[in-house]
């Protein structure tokens, strides 16, 4: 079927605005739109800039806001996004990271946060020489979830907080921190208090699920950040403090 | 602009982050990666880590590294692989302490499952010995490592794509690379160079791996004069989705998942009656293009495109869910179907490049007589050789992190006692010249896409599960063909910033010239091997072909040489399961 790829472009390097180019592609309903936008540079405009490399939402290279929501072009099918032939599909770069080329956002502010929460094992204890920690099941299972993430900055992008503050750390530096408060076997929130009970840590999420309702791995990122803030609240209560929040 | 560092390390994947971590104890360390680290293919790998831990089955390393060197068709190097199973059992256990979040067994260890080829005492029955975190074990590693450089502070390059090797007579003096941000060129000198750039599947149309997954730096050492071994040897793993080519895990199949042709029939108990659906990959590969060409393939049309069904239904919808989760998404988001409920279409798919880079057990590139100084390769762009003509599933993860961190090790002591190597002014001029060749051209020439397109499907027909003379010859001829077209291509795109096509078209040259070297070995190797699986010399011939090949590249023109293998443990024997 033709599909018409309405792609939002830009190249600070060349002084003009933002504009929209569309491109015709011939596709079957069930490729991915990642593959109509690698028919353009292949065929039609080599110039057209995006990132990509696993091709099966793996590796997070692609997110972009495709219709006006986050996706991730190589998850995205055109049967889920066109209806018949002729039919366009919009696609723009992620918002709240700026734009290094077309549909390529800068991602090292989003790398930085995430840097920020000391996402690796701060150890609770030593294994025993040649010995892996013990973990129950029920305990491997607190953070599976979290685990999942890859990174990928459509929440980010969804996040409607980071429109008003931008300083916010958002969602996937909290599930990334999450992915170890939670861990068994590491010292747990105590190690990342300063960064996750901050005025521009846990508390500025109001709520509004939009990261969760974007994100690829379908990690439920409201949830975790709400047992996060209460986890707080309730350390800061058993020691007689106020949680620093504002 | 230069940069100087003791160690580069080219590529963030799994085996380059190991060797950064342990060079960088000692050694000034730049890892340069292509893509974000955390991007790099590792993060794929489903199934899990092999290492006979035996948490769950009695187990051995003797028996792993005797799987290995079996599932590889006798072209294991054996001490390398009794190095490798041993070296197994301490990195899990190094991976878990440093964070991994592998499954667990109710005792509260890490859990295990089975996997295709791994066995019981010298091949008695089936063992439990791939560790693994779901079916994500791959993305668990790749987080893992990034994290632990994160706290180790190591140095990236991120999105810096390497364009050649300096290398002065035998001696590596660092690389050349490509900033994609400001299309700038660095050379980076350094005392220690090792190469991690992955895999090479993207020479096929339907295949498992990633767009990068362009084999830069078997290409780029190729064409600087550094033979490639057992380049012949191209893993096709039996379950991949239909046409999509994206991984089905083997370990669908540890679960309990069979294959089933058009019939319903579990044809794998006429090819493999004791190991069944878990006989190694070359052998279940052929199985299923055997159905196939035999018209019982789901279509029955018999044409390479057809497929068969991995059924999964009988497990139960909580092992789904809980044992191959992401499958379950996969099949959900590409198929529209869920295999609790229905069986999934599979068919081969071009998975794992057994040859590469020649090394030695400490990651120093090696050909038969010479070692090259300074300069490294680990993971699987390198061929130490621990998998031989097929690799088992669970062992690619062990080898980068075994070799990883053995190169890593022996970086950090070589760096001590050597000296800045020195560079000529003119070390980037030929990267340099052949880029702006292509700028010049811009807008004046072909399209890579129908280049790209025509290869893959050469090496689909023609270099596939099952190939012959004839259609090896012919894919040399059109391999070169496509080689020379190469040359009419021209990029559309003016500007420095971000300029992927440049990089694109780099990419494409270096599958061209690794499929080449593939089809070229091929064709000289007339027996059938593991992965090579000659119509034209079905027996494996041990008398004629006991032997590593090599590959020498100039131009367009492949010499091939010779390699002995290490058979010091255990005599050649037929392969049946
Ligand atoms: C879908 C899938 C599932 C798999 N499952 C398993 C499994 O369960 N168990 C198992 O053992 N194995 C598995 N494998 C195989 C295994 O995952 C890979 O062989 C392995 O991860 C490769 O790791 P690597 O570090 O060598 O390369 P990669 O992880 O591919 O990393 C390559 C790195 O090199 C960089 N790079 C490449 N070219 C350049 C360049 N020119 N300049 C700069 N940087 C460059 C890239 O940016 C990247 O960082 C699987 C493979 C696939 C495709
Ligand atoms: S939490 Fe989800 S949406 Fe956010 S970066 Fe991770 S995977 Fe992407
Ligand atoms: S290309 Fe990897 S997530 Fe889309």
């Amino acid at each position: 079927m033709n599909v018409k790829l309405e792609i939002l472009r830009q190249n600070p390097d060349i002084a003009e605005a933002p504009h929209r180019v569309t491109y015709d592609v011939e596709v079957d309903q069930t490729d991915r739109v990642l593959d109509g936008l690698i028919q353009v540079t292949q065929n039609v405009d080599g110039s057209l800039g995006f990132r990509k490399s696993c091709a099966h939402g793996i590796c997070g290279s692609d997110a972009m806001r495709i219709n006006g929501k986050e996706r991730l072009a190589c998850r995205t099918l055109f049967r889920d996004v066109v209806e018949t032939d002729g039919d366009v599909v919009s696609l723009e770069p992620l918002a709240h990271l700026p734009v290094q080329k077309d549909l390529m956002v800068d991602q090292e502010p989003f790398f930085e946060k995430f840097r920020s929460v000391k996402p690796y094992l701060i150890p609770k204890t030593q294994p025993e020489a040649g010995q892996e920690f013990l973990q129950s099941e029920e305990e491997r299972e607190l953070f599976d979830e979290a685990t999942k993430c890859i990174n990928c900055a459509a929440c980010y992008s969804a996040c409607p907080i980071l429109d008003k503050n931008p300083d916010f750390i958002g969602p996937a530096a909290i599930v990334q921190a999450v992915r170890f408060t939670r861990d068994s076997r590491d010292q747990g929130l105590e190690a990342r208090l300063d960064e996750l009970d901050d005025p521009n840590g846990l508390w500025p999420c109001e709520s509004k699920f939009e990261c969760t309702r974007v994100c690829p791995r379908e990690i439920k990122i409201t949830k975790l950040i709400n047992l996060t803030k209460r986890q707080v609240k309730k350390y800061r209560e058993e020691r007689g403090e106020e949680p620093n929040d504002r | 602009m230069l940069h100087e560092f003791d160690s580069v390390i080219v590529g963030g994947g799994g085996a380059g982050l190991y060797a950064a971590l342990e060079a960088s104890r000692t050694a000034n360390t730049a890892v340069i990666s292509k893509l974000y680290p955390m991007r790099s293919h590792t993060g794929a790998a489903q199934g899990g880590i092999g290492a006979a831990l035996g948490n769950v089955d009695t187990d051995d390393p003797v028996w792993h590294a005797f799987d290995t060197v079996k599932g590889g068709d006798y072209l294991v190097d054996q001490t390398a692989a009794k190095i490798l199973a041993e070296g197994a059992v301490q990195a899990v256990y190094d991976l878990e302490n440093r964070g991994l979040p592998f499954s667990r067994t109710p005792e509260g260890r890490i859990a295990q499952r089975r996997f295709g080829g791994h066995t019981r005492n010298f091949g008695e029955a089936a063992v439990k010995r791939s560790c693994y975190a779901a079916d994500r074990t791959g993305h668990m590693i790749l987080q893992t490592l990034y994290q632990q450089c994160i706290r180790n502070k190591v140095e990236f390059y991120d999105e810096f794509h390497v364009v050649d090797v300096i290398l002065e007579g035998h001696r590596c003096a660092g690389v050349v690379a490509f900033e994609l941000a400001t299309g700038e060129f660095h050379v980076f000198r350094a005392k220690a160079t090792l190469f991690a750039t992955g895999g090479f599947g993207r020479m096929y149309r339907v295949t498992s791996n990633a767009h990068a997954n362009t084999g830069d730096g078997p290409a780029v050492l190729a064409r600087a004069g550094v033979p490639l071994e057992d380049m012949e040897f191209y893993q096709f793993h039996p379950t991949g989705i239909r046409g999509m080519g994206i991984l089905i895990t083997e370990g669908v199949r540890g679960e309990g998942g069979v294959l089933k042709n058009r019939h319903g029939e579990r044809f794998m108990e006429r090819y493999a009656p004791t190991l069944l659906d878990l006989a190694p990959r070359d052998m279940v590969s052929r199985a299923i293009m055997t159905e196939i060409s035999e018209g019982r393939g789901a279509r029955g049309d018999r044409r390479i495109d057809d497929y068969v069904y991995l059924d999964a239904t009988h497990l139960g919808r909580e092992t789904v869910e809980t044992k191959i989760p992401d499958i379950q998404d996969f099949c959900k988001t590409y198929l529209a179907l869920d295999p609790a409920e229905q069986p999934m279409p599979v068919q081969p798919t071009a998975h794992y490049g057994m040859g590469g880079i020649p090394t030695d057990v400490d990651g120093r590139v090696e050909s038969s007589t010479e070692v090259y100084e300074g300069l490294y390769a680990a993971g699987e762009c390198a061929c130490v050789s621990v998998h031989g003509a097929n690799r088992l599933g669970t062992n690619s993860l062990v080898d980068l992190i075994v070799f990883g961190r053995r190169a890593g090790q022996h970086i950090a002591e070589y760096v001590r006692g050597t000296d800045m190597p020195v560079i000529s002014e003119s070390a980037a001029d030929g990267a340099r010249k052949r880029i702006a060749r292509l700028r010049e051209r811009t807008g004046k020439g072909e399209f890579p896409g129908p280049l790209y397109e025509k290869m893959q499907e050469v090496m689909m027909s023609d270099v596939g599960v099952y190939r012959d003379a004839e259609s090896m010859r012919r894919a040399v001829d059109r391999l070169r063909e496509l080689r020379t077209r190469l040359g009419d291509v021209a990029v559309q795109d003016e500007g420095q910033r971000f300029n992927a096509e440049i990089l694109g078209i780099l990419e494409l040259e270096n599958l061209l010239d690794l499929s080449l070297v593939t089809a070229a070995t091929g064709l000289h190797r007339t027996e059938s091997r593991g992965a090579h699986s000659r119509r034209d010399f079905p027996e494996r011939s041990d008398d004629e072909w006991l032997k590593h090949s090599l590959a020498w590249m100039t131009g367009d023109q492949i010499e091939l040489g010779e390699k002995g293998v290490d058979v010091s443990i255990w005599q050649p024997k037929p392969r049946t399961y």
